[in-house]
């Protein structure tokens, strides 16, 4: 795969099809691997491309430093591929210039990411080409329709995508905010969580906004709670689980489980997963009339 | 102030001060701003307790908003605007309406507390609505006291 990979890559910059590769590179095996720009066709040799390959790379299509050099090729997995989706779907990329070499996917980390478990993408579906042969999927992969009309409990026992959620609503409210009590007061704000995400594209974020202060800047829990809050809510309906921002967190705080609520909320009440459908309406921005009201009085 | 005195000192349990929520409502300007006005202007005594915030449409409540009160020491929160089809800008009600229920999962797996947190449609015509829904949720927040766990969140250095 890595060949093919890398015969592929020289070949579109030899042919001028692109003037860049986002790929991946790696100092020394298991360690993981960090996006690599590649402009010239013999360092297509740098590229790899293995199970250390977590860095979902459409984050760097929007940065202008990258656009400046011209037409990319971007490497994929079918977990990031969902992010090219969005970000197409919001009018953030124009996807005919963009070349998309989806990679089939046997999942990341050792032991796999937990995005990785209940992964039903490990084939791009929307890439120029696919390089890898699909493998069947595994057995405990079936397929889970978002238009059922199961209720909460039946179809949680049918997505495994939201078991460490539901394990952790098991606990009672007081705990869960003595969880995040906990694991938020290791925030530091570095924004490390903002600045990997591909739907973090802003280009003032609100929490840099200080006139009006909008939210707390300070790293205390006050501030914490408020920036996690939001943070999790801007990605609300978008967010597509790519699990970067937990990965680049460098206290360890599982957001994880903030984006899975809100994931799972979007499937339930929306029957809608980011990045998953294009022809789908988009939960923010649109609106029903038979949207769920019985909290309102 | 008698009313409160009933109701108060068993769930402040803080000393000699009776509890008095305090209750931050985040209203639209056509509807429920109005029906509070209304409320008034009909003589419709309703709890003191609740700070009336008037913003142009439910659609611009931001979420944000809703964590802010509690920030600053409220004890419950409303969030009250025209009756779907009433929007003064055709469909504010109906996108903030989508957000809140996503909303409030978010909080839930925070472990917030989002029966402190109300919503309400209530119309320029609906004086006595506004006033029943104040009352109730005053009451109610009585009867929970005070908010302190969001509060020991904001006094951690
Ligand atoms: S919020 Fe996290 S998981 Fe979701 S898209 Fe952004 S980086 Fe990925
Ligand atoms: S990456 Fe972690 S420490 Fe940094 S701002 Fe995000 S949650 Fe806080």
């Amino acid at each position: 795969m890595l060949e093919a990979l890398r015969q592929r890559c020289r070949k579109l910059l030899e042919d001028k099809t692109v003037q860049l590769i986002i790929g991946y590179g790696q100092t020394a095996a298991h360690d993981p691997a960090f996006p690599l720009f590649i402009t010239q066709p013999d360092e297509v040799a740098q590229l790899v491309w293995n199970e250390q390959c977590f860095c979902n790379l459409t984050k760097y299509l929007l940065k202008p430093e990258i656009r400046a050099l011209g037409k990319p090729a971007i490497i994929l997995k079918g977990c990031d591929e969902r992010a090219l989706q969005v970000l197409q779907q919001e009018s953030q990329i124009n996807r005919a210039e963009i070349y998309v070499l989806g990679m089939v996917c046997q999942g990341v980390g050792r032991p796999r990411a937990p995005k990785c478990e209940s992964c039903d993408v490990p084939v791009p579906r929307w890439a120029d080409e696919v390089i890898g042969t699909p493998h069947a999927p595994r057995e405990d992969q079936v397929e889970r329709g978002p238009q059922s009309d199961l209720s909460r409990s039946e179809r949680s026992t049918l997505a495994p995508r939201y078991a460490a959620l539901e394990t952790f609503l098991k606990k009672s409210p007081e705990e869960r905010l003595a969880y995040w009590k906990h694991e938020l007061s290791r925030c530091i704000k570095c924004y490390a969580c903002r600045a990997v995400c591909p739907m973090c594209y802003c280009n003032r974020c609100i929490v840099d906004k200080n006139r009006p202060i909008a939210i707390d800047t300070s790293p205390t829990l006050k501030g914490n709670f408020a920036w996690h809050i939001s943070r999790a809510f801007h990605l609300a309906g978008r967010c597509v689980g790519c699990d970067e921002c937990t990965r680049a967190c460098p206290a360890g705080i599982n957001l994880r489980l903030l984006n899975l609520a809100l994931a799972q909320v979007g499937e339930e009440e929306f029957q809608f997963r980011p990045g998953m459908e294009p022809s789908a309406q988009a939960i923010i921005g649109a609106y029903s009339l038979t949207d769920k009201e019985d909290f309102i009085r | 102030m008698s009313e409160a005195t009933n109701h108060g000192a068993a769930a402040a349990g803080d000393g000699a001060a009776p509890f008095e929520p305090k209750i931050i409502a985040y209203v639209c300007n056509w509807c429920t701003y109005l029906g509070a006005d209304l409320a008034g202007t009909n003589r419709l005594e309703y709890p003191a307790n609740v700070r009336i915030v008037r913003l142009p449409c439910t659609g611009r409540i931001d979420f944000n908003l809703i964590v802010k009160a509690f920030e600053v020491g409220a004890d419950a929160v409303l969030v009250s605007g025209c009756h779907p089809g009433d929007c003064h800008y055709t469909a504010g009600n109906f996108h903030a309406r989508r957000r809140w229920v996503l909303f409030r999962r978010l909080l839930e797996a925070v472990g917030i507390e989002t029966q402190r947190i109300h919503f309400s449609w209530i119309s320029a015509a609906e004086g006595r609505k506004f006033q029943q829904v104040v009352t109730e949720i005053t009451e109610t927040t009585r009867q929970m006291g005070p908010y302190r766990a969001y509060r020991q969140i904001c006094e951690a250095t």
